[in-house]
């Protein structure tokens, strides 16, 4: 979409086209895609009429499985069938390791940082994992829709830090998907409650889903969705709930820690069954089998449940307190409370949830299904189905980021709850005569010591001019998208050398790792990736063009002299003649040289938008 | 980089001056969003995106800097020409010192009170009715800034950040407090 057909909404000139894109929900235990058909939005079921997809991936030497089928065989083939792999995603080793999980699997134990899964097929990393299961969704959704998803909006935990964030894209990336964006769970939420010009005011979203949970306030004021503050816990959820009871029934039936793998499975399915069962019933009955084959019969009522889980539900107010003070706002100035993820529906979560913000929460949407059907909305929005919508989704970064500094203490450089995108600057200097290379910890945290933070990337600077100490001046620029991933770049500003940065992830996989396993997975194969590269050139090739002829044709008499029209077109047309070719790299080339050409046109349009949408602008205007 | 124009005022079409229509700047911020945020150009060319991206961003730094009294003052007192090290320069006043020595004890005492929360509640209180006197004599010396009075608004300034980083603190310590459950 170019720039004027923005601000000057419903006077597109190209002609309207419907694209298919969807919302999807990448849940802890069950995931979902949602999309809106003929206006309407609709998450989309599976052939026997399910909406839940369980994040389950079975692999198989025949397969692999995803779904209901791979979670019935959990039990049978506990080592081979993955699930609840959000609350690895992300992470590294020493991090699954302290998850206080009994995590049923086999790690590969080695120095990797991303934690690999040994399964009868090899090893397989989460990220892996979890593009299975977006696998299934979208063939879910192409199979309902006829056609392929030309986008989706993948919704993250808001309190998803960068490292878990782009490891939610990386496995986009593996599962071949266009991603709109990731999007913040209790926005897609707020979205979805349609929250919109008639809610007006200041709401807090309560997200306790199977893994995490988050707390987002949130300020709505004509369509635009403004976040105050986030935060949660992305370690805490109803797992933590079944965990809870499955322990209480080992104390209860005297089993022991060290108990098999499918021992553990079998408690922590009747113990969530139980969990379900008390929300509607006083009380839910156990009938264990134990190892020698005798039966362990039990009894657990509404009250003694409350008593198991008080202590989780009460850490979840931790994180609400602190999001509300971030906000600088009083449980009492909230005026609704949104209720979303399984784990709301427990009367005992309703009920201090309530008592928290002195009012009864919102419990109107299928609490399972309102994260994807937000998504789905805001999909249609960013592909661009609805140029007239004024709906904004503005969000913050849950955590701070900052650098190492001598003696070990971060420097905050972006603190948690701000708004996003941001970019800031910070300068550095050497401090032995002749340096030309400077390490570079990135961190993530509230802490002040850098062994209490997480540590996201080291980067490098090379190249630096040879100067005396202190001498030089490296600017280091970290700057936050609108999907709350870093990037980061450095520049010696004295001799203004750019130095080059070489990021190392602490958690995520690298560009080539993730090509190799595009390479290895099945699909690619069959479809070379090469002929992928040269598709996804041509089609950014495409865009480049459409969108510059568009605006030519909207405002270049406007913004352009005679002379500087005829350089753009001179520029356009000869990124047309080779778009169509079949040197992936010459249209990399073409683009980026016309790119560079028509840069101070595309940053005209920026500014003239701007000072469009600011002039005439009085106090009335507004009121 | 995008120039949107000469400062962070002009960019919300605002008149430069200390005392701000906060309801104003707010729902400006949101038109200005509207045209510029990365979600109005998701399927557009990747230097579209990458531009809108840049203007975002710095749309929201001039909307923080500009919502928030003492940044606010900072950027005013800059555009004047007074671009302060604040990482350096302290107040003198005997007498701010002083107080701020007693309200530091206090704050250090909280943790062990009966109800520290309620002990850190009445500090953040104080400091926030001392800021909000701080930023009222500020609007006085900035209203026609004379030489004098913007080495009164400086001094003013260093005193703001002061109170900024003691309620700082006494939030670091209320989480740190929450984490001890």
């Amino acid at each position: 979409m170019a720039l004027l057909q923005l601000s000057e909404p419903g006077q597109s000139t190209a002609p309207h086209q419907h694209r298919l894109a969807a919302g999807i929900d990448l849940g802890t235990t069950n995931s979902l895609v949602a999309t809106v058909r003929s206006g309407q939005v609709e998450t989309l079921v599976d052939s026997q009429g399910r909406n839940l997809l369980p994040s389950v991936v079975r692999y198989t030497t025949e397969g692999v499985v995803v779904g209901h089928e791979a979670r019935s065989q959990a039990v049978e083939d506990p080592l081979n069938t993955i699930s609840s792999v959000k609350r690895l995603i992300g992470r590294g080793l020493d991090d699954v390791k302290t998850l206080g999980g009994r995590l049923p699997y086999q790690f590969r134990q080695e120095q990797a940082a991303v934690p690999r899964i040994q399964t009868i097929v090899g090893e397989v990393t989460p990220i892996e994992v979890s593009a299975e299961i977006l696998r299934a969704l979208v063939q879910r959704a192409e199979t309902a829709l006829g056609g392929d998803l030309a986008g989706v909006v993948i919704t993250v935990p808001a309190y998803f830090d960068e490292a878990q964030r782009q490891a939610t894209k990386d496995a986009a990336k593996l599962a071949d998907l266009q991603v709109l964006r990731l999007l913040n769970e209790p926005t897609a939420a707020a979205v979805a409650y349609g929250l919109d010009s008639g809610s007006d005011g200041v709401h807090a979203i309560y997200d306790l889903g199977g893994g995490t949970f988050d707390i987002s306030i949130l300020r709505l004021n004509r369509g635009v969705f403004e976040v105050l503050s986030t935060g949660g816990d992305s370690a805490l959820g109803g797992d933590d709930f079944d965990r809870s009871v499955a322990e209480w029934i080992m104390q209860q039936a005297g089993i022991q820690e060290h108990s098999g793998h499918a021992m553990l499975r079998r408690l922590m399915r009747d113990a969530c069954a139980a969990k379900e069962a008390l929300t509607d019933s006083a009380v839910a009955d156990f009938d264990v089998e134990l190892e020698d084959g005798s039966h362990w019969q039990g009894q657990l009522t509404r009250a003694q449940f409350n008593e198991l889980v008080d202590p989780l539900i009460r850490k979840t107010l931790i994180p609400c307190r602190r999001a509300l003070r971030d906000a600088d706002l009083t449980p009492q100035e909230i005026e609704d409370v949104v209720m979303v993820g399984g784990s709301t529906r427990i009367p005992r979560v309703r009920e201090l949830v309530g008592e928290f913000f002195s009012t009864p929460p919102l419990v109107d949407i299928d609490p399972d299904r309102v994260v994807a059907i937000g998504a789905a909305l805001q999909a249609d929005i960013l592909i661009g189905n609805k140029p007239d919508d004024q709906m904004l989704l503005l969000d913050v970064n849950p955590l701070s980021l900052g650098i190492e500094t001598m003696g070990g203490l971060v420097e905050k450089i972006i603190p948690r709850n701000t708004t996003i995108p941001v970019a800031r600057a910070q300068e550095f200097t050497t401090f032995k005569d002749g340096q030309t290379a400077m390490a570079v910890h990135v961190l993530q945290g509230e802490r002040e010591l850098v062994k209490d933070c997480r540590s996201l990337a080291r980067f490098e600077l090379r190249d630096i001019p040879p100067m005396v100490a202190g001498a030089a001046r490296i600017q280091v620029t970290f700057a936050v998208d609108a999907d709350g991933l870093l990037s980061v770049e450095a520049r010696e500003q004295s001799s203004g050398v750019k130095a080059r940065v070489e990021v190392k992830p602490s958690y995520g996989l690298t560009d080539s790792e993730i090509e190799g396993m595009l390479r290895d997975s099945i699909e690619y194969a069959r479809d070379d990736l090469e002929a992928r590269h040269l598709r996804e050139q041509q089609v950014e090739a495409d865009r480049v063009i459409e969108a510059l002829t568009a605006a030519l044709e909207r405002d270049g008499d406007e913004l352009l002299s005679a002379e500087e029209r005829a350089r753009v077109e001179s520029a356009l047309s000869e990124l047309v003649k080779i778009a169509h070719g079949e040197d992936q790299r010459a249209i990399k080339k073409g683009i980026e040289a016309l790119e560079n050409r028509c840069e101070f046109y595309v940053e005209r349009r920026m500014n003239s938008s701007v000072s469009k949408a600011m002039s005439g602008r009085s106090v009335e205007d507004f009121e | 980089m995008l120039d949107f124009s000469k400062n962070f005022f002009e960019l919300f079409g605002l008149p430069v001056g200390y005392i701000i229509d906060t309801d104003q700047l707010a729902a400006r911020y949101r038109e200005l969003q509207r045209v510029v945020h990365p979600d109005r150009y998701a399927s557009a060319s990747g230097q579209e995106r990458r531009i809108s991206m840049q203007g975002a961003a710095q749309v929201n730094e001039a909307y923080q800097t500009l919502k928030d009294p003492i940044r606010r003052a900072g950027y005013l007192l800059s555009l004047k020409g007074i671009d302060m090290d604040l990482q350096k320069e302290t107040t003198r006043d005997g007498e701010f010192l002083m107080e701020q020595l007693e309200l530091r004890e206090e704050l250090e005492q909280a943790r062990e009170k009966p109800d520290p929360y309620k002990v850190i509640a009445s500090l953040v209180a104080d400091i926030n009715r001392r800021i909000t006197a701080l930023v009222g004599q500020m609007a006085v010396q900035l209203e026609t800034a004379s030489p004098d009075q913007l080495e009164a608004a400086r001094e003013i300034l260093r005193k703001m950040q002061f109170l900024q980083k003691f309620r700082y603190d006494a939030e670091s310590l209320e989480a740190e407090l929450d984490e001890m459950v």
